[in-house]
């Protein structure tokens, strides 16, 4: 089997598996998985830019809460109904991604991680500082009524559900053809060799400016899907520990790999929700874990199986 | 707290349910648990308790822990609720929004719980509320935020067991113009809870003849505020300050310095030393302040039986510490919510005969058509009035003046004094 045909098998068996279980899942995971779904677009953000361009942000809770805040907000204070205010939280997070990599990228190693961390302090600040739009920390609900998009209620469990697939679906396919595209492999070269990326003739920094742009907008696109599907806007989602978890859901499922998000996403959230029934101090098992897994599996689970199995994983 | 029962998954349940039968069509009986749903009102009531356990409320949470336990064991000892046992199923929500609505998925999915109880900060009720809507959980918090009753939430979220920041706040006016001073300076955290506080005293104060002279908001990050004082205008008869967090004692340290013996009255909320001892060092410079308590840390000498019984019932000392532990001071101007709000739960579920999720609707009228509630060992902080329109309930607030490290009630509010306009009609809700 060529390595096309595998990644096609690999990539559209998980999404036939995921549309599939849908239908047999009880009520409780098949709400977690739609969540684990949102979540994982937002690791798959991070992946580009991260993974695949070898740039290390700790402040991407900045793009989710810019399209979080850009949909809420519209739709709070515009009026706006659930596409345009979808639409609004993408633009918020391509902007925002568009100005922090302008001035982010001119810092490289952990300058570029600092800035990063300052720019979403700096956001999470901006969301408490306006605090009569977005109530602070508090954060708004957006009702029921606002969340029926073209008649669908996206408030209804299997409605919410396919969402969360469609905006998964989108996020995997865009992300396996960016890596496979040409402009992919200019990204995974300035990954492995920055410099000989510009001796052979790339603007590395248009390249890099454009990744952030990528992974800013799917990282917001993901926020703004959580506000929408969850009915909740709040701070919190712009707060340091939201920087934190895609960098460990993607560490965990494998840096690099467009399958990595979504398996470490779907292993940490259930490491958590599990341990938490057994001990209420599941945050230890949930760290052993990953100091094991740091030990012997450093490329995450999906970084694994590529060494392991099938080195052409994408 | 009760240990926490697993639900039988629904593989295991089909699977044992299949040996079952097969059995059964050999001649024996269903197992043991399958005869015990099939009698399901013999089945403990679920009540899933959404605790903060770790994160910024771990304070808060482990009171609210305490306090709940003891409320069930009470209400198990008297024979529970319609003749059945209560049993807790605590889940831990880290003090996050995200992981509170997993919690309250799991409770009403997973763990089958016929109700959800318990939140306390804002920002998780919030991020719970519409989840517990959408899966008709009934939802029972325990957060005094004004989001219930101002029309943010849904009919399915209730607050029958504490009263609500506002009106906790503009029962304090009254006294405040009359007794300290008319013209106030506020120092509040620049997020929603200080901005709560000075939207609504503003106005409280304004409708008394006072003035708010100076509003001194202060960013949470701060951890020190020294920068700060010198905008308090010398014209400022009152400091009201309602700081929150691990830097309020350096606030208040710090305060003493600016001011030195020549102070302005002071008043605060004590949300902002919950869960501290009034000994601490530096805290001698609030001798002769006042503060807001929703429940008096300290026992009076006009101490009811009830709160002498919720007292010895949760193990609280008259200081207001736990009884195996000096230097664990309790939460306690808070926590008596969650057990007035187990026992209006009891109560509602007594008057709708509940007995399982199918009724949870005919739970939420029955406390919707909730009135009064006397002082009563059900209620030991004091008499309540339940608004059945805005899902909150209204009490006697209390105000107290520290002398000598210890805190004695100089005021207490009507009910009277709480009230405001209703902001929303939740029965005019579907259920």
């Amino acid at each position: 089997m060529s390595d096309t045909a595998k990644t096609a098998f690999l990539h559209g068996g998980l999404l036939a598996l995921l549309f599939a279980l849908q239908f047999v899942l009880p009520a409780y995971h098949h709400g977690n998985l739609a969540r684990i779904m949102v979540l994982a677009s937002f690791a798959i953000g991070f992946n580009v830019m991260f993974g695949y361009t070898g740039l290390l942000s700790l402040g991407h809770a900045l793009f989710f809460a810019a399209g979080m805040y850009g949909m809420g907000l519209s739709v709070q204070i515009l009026g706006f109904s659930p596409a345009p205010a979808l639409i609004a939280g993408l633009i918020a997070g391509l902007v925002v991604a568009a100005l922090v990599g302008a001035l982010a990228l001119r810092t490289v190693g952990v300058a570029f991680m600092i800035v990063t961390l300052m720019f979403a302090q700096a956001g999470y600040l901006t969301v408490l500082y306006f605090g009569s739009y977005t109530r602070g920390d508090e954060g708004f609900v957006i009702q029921q009524a606002q969340r029926m998009l073209w008649g669908i209620d996206l408030s209804d469990p299997a409605n919410r559900y396919f969402a969360a697939f469609a905006l998964f679906a989108v996020c995997l396919l865009t992300t396996l053809a960016l890596v496979r595209s040409p402009f992919g492999k200019v990204l995974i070269a300035i990954r492995e060799n920055e410099d000989r990326a510009r001796m052979l003739g790339y603007d590395v920094f248009k390249y890099k400016l454009a990744a952030v742009i990528v992974s800013g907008t799917i990282s917001a696109a993901a926020g703004a899907a959580y506000g929408l599907l969850f009915g909740y806007v709040g701070a919190t989602f712009a707060s340091v520990q939201y920087s934190i978890f895609p960098l460990l859901w993607v560490l965990l499922g494998g840096a690099g790999t467009v399958l990595g998000p979504f398996i470490g996403t779907l292993f940490m959230f259930y490491l958590i929700d599990l341990s938490s029934g057994i001990t209420t101090a599941y945050m230890l098992i949930a760290g052993v874990v990953l100091v094991l897994l740091t030990l012997f599996a450093p490329q995450g689970l999906a970084g694994e199986l590529r060494k392991r199995v099938w080195r052409g994983l994408p | 707290m009760t240990k926490i029962i697993k639900a039988p998954t629904r593989r295991s349940a089909l699977k044992t349910l299949a040996l079952g039968g097969g059995a059964a069509a050999a001649g024996a009986s269903l197992p043991l648990w399958a005869r015990y749903a099939q009698a399901q009102t013999s089945e403990p009531i679920r009540i899933g308790f959404q605790v903060h356990r770790t994160g910024i409320g771990a304070a808060y949470g482990r009171w609210y822990d305490r306090t709940t336990t003891a409320a069930v064991k009470r209400i198990n000892d008297a024979g529970g609720i319609n003749g059945r046992m209560v049993e807790v199923i605590a889940e831990d929500d880290g003090t996050d929004p995200k992981r509170g609505a997993e919690v309250v998925e799991k409770f009403a999915t997973q763990h089958n719980c016929d109700i959800g109880f318990g939140t306390l900060f804002s920002h998780v009720v919030i991020g719970s509320a519409p989840r517990a809507g959408e899966l008709k959980l009934p939802y029972f918090v325990v957060s005094e935020g004004h989001h219930v009753a101002s029309g943010m939430l849904n009919r399915y979220t209730l607050q029958p067991g504490i009263t609500d920041v506002k009106s906790q706040v503009i029962a304090m006016a009254p006294f405040v113009s009359e007794n300290l001073g008319k013209k106030i300076t506020m120092i509040y955290p620049d997020f929603a809870f200080g901005h709560d506080h000075r939207d609504y005293f503003s106005e409280a104060i304004a409708a008394q003849g006072g003035e708010v002279v100076a509003q001194i908001a202060i960013p949470p990050t701060e951890t020190s505020f020294t920068k700060y004082f010198p905008k308090i205008p010398r014209e400022t008869e009152v400091v009201y300050h309602v700081m929150v967090g691990p830097a309020v004692l350096t606030f208040v340290k710090e305060l003493g310095e600016f001011f030195g013996p020549s102070r302005p009255e002071m008043f605060g909320f004590i949300d902002s030393l919950e869960a501290v001892d009034m000994g601490s060092a530096g805290l001698e410079f609030l001798d002769g302040t006042y503060f807001w308590e929703g429940n008096p840390r300290y026992a009076q000498a006009d101490q009811t039986s009830h709160d002498k019984m919720y007292r010895e019932a949760v193990g609280v000392d008259e200081n207001g510490a736990s009884v195996s532990d000096p230097r664990d001071v309790s939460t306690y101007a808070h926590m008596f919510g969650c057990w007035e709000t187990l026992n209006v739960v009891k109560a509602g579920m007594e008057a709708s005969g509940y007995q399982g999720p199918a009724d949870r609707a005919a739970l939420i009228e029955a406390v919707e058509a909730m009135g009064d509630m006397p002082l009563s060992d059900d209620h030991p902080q004091g008499a309540k009035r339940f608004n059945g329109k805005t899902h909150q309930v209204f009490g006697h607030q209390y105000i107290s003046k520290v002398e000598d490290g210890r805190m004695n009630v100089v005021h207490t509010t009507s009910i009277e004094d709480t009230l405001y306009p209703d902001e929303v009609d939740y029965t005019a809700q579907s259920l």
